[in-house]
């Protein structure tokens, strides 16, 4: 029982950041019809906001002890972080809590670079077949993995959780199991509520603001509301940005869970688009659900019970499910009619 | 259709006249050519000879490749007379002079292996078609180590295997043509199986997560072997797919499984991602059967170490090589490495360079380039001290870092003593990440020929690739 809820948790946690990206992708779809294979590169790029913001709050003041030799015969360095240096103590804690800080300025960056994208880009290509919007979208993906490989080397870089998260929490006992059945990390944890409140946010964007009912009804029909007089284009490209944040932001969150490195875009890119497949292209709560399934279906895959009655279960029950679904609901758990059929 | 196939026609006859005659006005050259030149593929004609060093570039391991691609660089700066010298003025014995190899200049061409063994077959195939190289080194892999180990035993050159680890390089997929310098496996487990008894005791479950390829699969057989010869039980041992990312529904069986170690045989990208993990998850504070919870990484890197943070802090594992010994020609080595680049060398580094200087000195004893020559150079008839076996046979040296060294005639396998570290408390930077807990002296990692582990290989015959 222990082991299932904890796979759960897992799952919810993984899912978190398959619908975090997935959503921004349907969003995409949704509103210009792209299909956008940069989307991964975006997640990765959020990351990097937070490495970038690490390591610039890390800045070391760089002081050379002519008393300690290295092997090679320089002077030992003795490094001390500026911020540490001139505010002490307070400096210290704003260093410590590096990635929640790092969402300011996540947002912001993620913003100018997801417009650009379209802007720059990706415009040019809303008249051309599926295929090669994601040539160029893929292309886009690969020449932003190479550059941050260039500024931030290949290896993965270690990005602490604020020490207030670290550990685990003993879940289990709230709800009656002994002591420590089921703990699970704390930072697991915020992400799992941070991605839910970032989730119910776009929802409430889209569905309790003007922006958003003008963008929904685009959506349905663009045509038309353009013939309303209302500059859809402009609003579509904004959620292109708004998509961006919310890839970035489920790549910030990420770090301290996974050490980022150049690549984990395309690692997540593959699965977040069978989730909006599964999900029904188009259709964003289900992306969602979609993300929330397939996170909690491989978790339950990867069990060594599971996995001693069927070997290898776990790297195919996503590609597995998918096809089941796909083969009796073709257009996915929650597609809508006509989209991609024309 | 028929025309001519079997009857000569004066078309034939013609040419065979001219060859004939082409043939007898070249003759003085032809022989001159034969002693040196022709009898083996690649065969430097000029006053320079062609190294190819294959190390990955790009992908995952790019950092460590443009670590070996330094000391490559610094081992041909060495040979050619350039620079402090580094260990060419301690490494016993040696033909080298420090005037190139075989009064030949040294040059170099690089390829990227990527980390994929197609790729790395193809950049070797390149060097040594269009650039030819007379030998290719590198890697960081042992995928790519046997891929590439086999394309150079078929087409007639000599690899020397970088950064490879799993026990069949030099086990079920060893080749004539192939050498490794780093260390395997089985030795990894031989070395750490002491140690762990005595910090861990005999009464110990241990869980393993284990990398789904060649490597993963002969480092978790060869550390459930020794844990399990010293009382350990195994509960479990779980298949991971390469380049997971998240390991969290691998890791959560354990916590309750009744284990009370983890073994990560991991590397690269996949250990730095369930170390990390496995730290939140909380397993390193964790009280199992009366005793704290321990885990082990088999074979560890800097690099990783430095991309896992502070989750190393304490944690046992093993190495080929560590800059921080302290032997002569560590030193010499550490100290040009170190005024060049400005870093202390990684092990992947170290065997890299070391690799290159072992070829070159067996070119100069040998008096070729010809890859039968250099095997034979490498044959001798040495042994290791107080190691009393009939296989204790092959090339001995020292002074390049590692202690008293015999590369194994019977399977071109190095050994030598195998260090096992620790990840550091409280280090002095970030290149000071792990510590020297013991140097397991190579008796004590030495196994036959024909342990199971490594057999059903066969060396062959060397390819000298015409």
């Amino acid at each position: 029982m222990d082991q299932i809820l904890l796979q759960i948790l897992n799952g919810l946690d993984k899912g978190g950041a398959y619908a975090l990206i997935a959503l921004g992708l349907t969003l995409i779809f949704g509103t210009l019809g792209v299909v956008n294979f940069a989307h991964g590169a975006l997640f990765m790029l959020g990351a990097f906001c937070a490495v970038a913001v690490y390591q610039f709050l890390n800045l070391e003041q760089v002081t050379l002890d002519p008393d300690n030799l290295t092997p090679w015969g320089t002077p030992m360095e003795i490094r001390v972080p500026y911020i540490e240096s001139w505010f002490g103590e307070t400096g210290a804690a704003i260093l410590n809590f590096a990635v929640p800080l790092s969402i300011l300025v996540a947002i912001p960056v993620m913003l100018v670079i997801g417009i650009t994208m379209e802007r720059g880009l990706i415009k040019h290509f809303y008249r051309r077949p599926h295929a090669e919007q994601i040539l160029v979208t893929f292309g886009l993906a690969i020449v932003i993995q190479e550059i941050i490989k260039v500024w931030f080397g290949a290896n993965p870089i270690p990005i602490p959780a604020p020490a207030l998260f670290s550990g685990s929490a003993d879940i289990g006992a709230a709800f009656g199991f002994a002591e420590n059945a089921i703990s699970y990390p704390w930072w697991r944890l915020v992400y799992l509520a941070f991605s839910l409140a970032v989730i119910g946010a776009v929802f409430a964007f889209l569905q309790f603001t003007t922006f958003g009912m003008v963008v929904r009804a685009g959506m349905a029909d663009r045509e038309t509301v353009g013939l309303l007089g209302i500059n859809i284009g402009k609003r579509f490209t904004i959620m292109f940005g708004i998509a961006a944040v919310v890839a970035g932001l489920a790549g910030v969150m990420y770090t301290p869970i996974l050490p980022p490195d150049y690549h984990m875009g395309m690692d997540f890119l593959v699965l977040s688009f069978v989730v909006v497949v599964v999900g029904g292209m188009g259709s964003l709560g289900g992306a969602v659900a979609a993300g929330f399934l397939l996170g909690i279906l491989q978790s339950f895959a990867s069990m060594t019970e599971v996995k001693s009655i069927f070997p290898g279960i776990d790297q195919i029950i996503i590609y597995l499910v998918a096809v089941v679904i796909l083969l009796v609901r073709p257009r996915g758990l929650m597609g809508r009619k006509g989209v991609m059929e024309g | 259709m028929s025309i001519s196939k079997t009857g000569t026609s004066r078309r034939t006859i013609l040419k065979g006249g001219a060859i004939l005659g082409g043939t007898a006005l070249a003759a003085p050259h032809l022989f001159i050519r034969r002693a040196y030149a022709a009898d083996y593929l690649n065969a430097p004609t000029g006053s320079t000879v062609t190294f190819g060093f294959n190390v990955p570039q790009t992908g995952p391991y790019a950092d460590e490749g443009a670590d070996e691609l330094r000391a490559y660089q610094l081992a041909v700066e060495h040979l050619n007379g350039e620079g402090d010298g580094g260990m060419l003025n301690t490494m016993k014995p040696t033909a080298l002079k420090g005037n190139g190899v075989l009064g030949k200049k040294v040059e170099f061409v690089t390829g990227d292996t990527q980390t994929k063994s197609d790729a790395a077959r193809a950049s070797a195939k390149r060097m040594i078609e269009k650039d030819g190289a007379v030998m290719i080194t590198g890697g960081s892999s042992s995928g790519v180590a046997v891929a590439v180990q086999s394309l150079c035993q078929e087409m007639g050159v000599i690899f020397m295997a970088g950064l490879t680890h799993s026990n069949d390089t030099t086990g079920k997929d060893k080749r004539a043509n192939g050498f490794r310098h780093f260390f395997d496996a089985y030795m990894s487990a031989a070395a750490l199986a002491p140690v762990l008894k005595s910090e861990y005791g005999t009464d110990r479950k241990a869980y393993h997560l284990t990398a789904d390829y060649t490597w993963g699969w002969t480092q978790e057989e060869s550390i459930k072997a020794a844990t399990e010869n010293m009382g350990w039980e195994t509960v479990a041992t779980v298949r991971t797919p390469l380049g997971a990312g998240d390991f969290s529904q691998y890791i959560t069986p354990v916590l309750n499984s009744g284990a009370d170690v983890l073994i990560l045989n991991h590397y690269g990208k996949d250990m730095v991602n369930s170390l990390t993990q496995a730290v939140q998850f909380g397993l390193r504070d964790k009280q199992v059967n009366g005793k704290q919870f321990e885990m082990v990484v088999p074979l560890y890197s800097e690099l990783m170490a430095q991309g896992a943070g502070e989750n190393v802090k304490g944690i046992l594992g093993s190495a080929n090589w560590d800059w921080k010994l302290q032997n002569a020609g560590t030193q010499a080595f550490v100290k040009s490495f170190g005024q060049k680049y400005g870093q202390p060398p990684s092990q992947a580094a170290q065997t890299c360079y070391v690799q290159a200087l072992l070829y070159a000195d067996a070119a100069e004893r040998a008096g070729s380039f010809a890859p039968c020559a250099i095997v034979d150079a490498f044959q001798g008839s040495d042994s290791l001290d107080g190691i009393d076996s009939a296989s204790n046979k092959g090339f001995v040296f020292d002074g390049m870092g590692n202690g008293q060294t015999l590369y194994r005639a019977a399977d071109h396998q190095c050994f030598k003593p195998v260090l096992v570290v620790r990840g550091k408390e409280s280090p002095k930077d970030k290149y000071d990440l792990l510590e020297v807990v013991d140097e397991v002296p190579a008796k004590d990692v030495w196994y036959e020929p024909d342990n199971p582990m490594f057999a059903g290989g066969e060396l062959g015959e060397c390819n000298n690739g015409v």
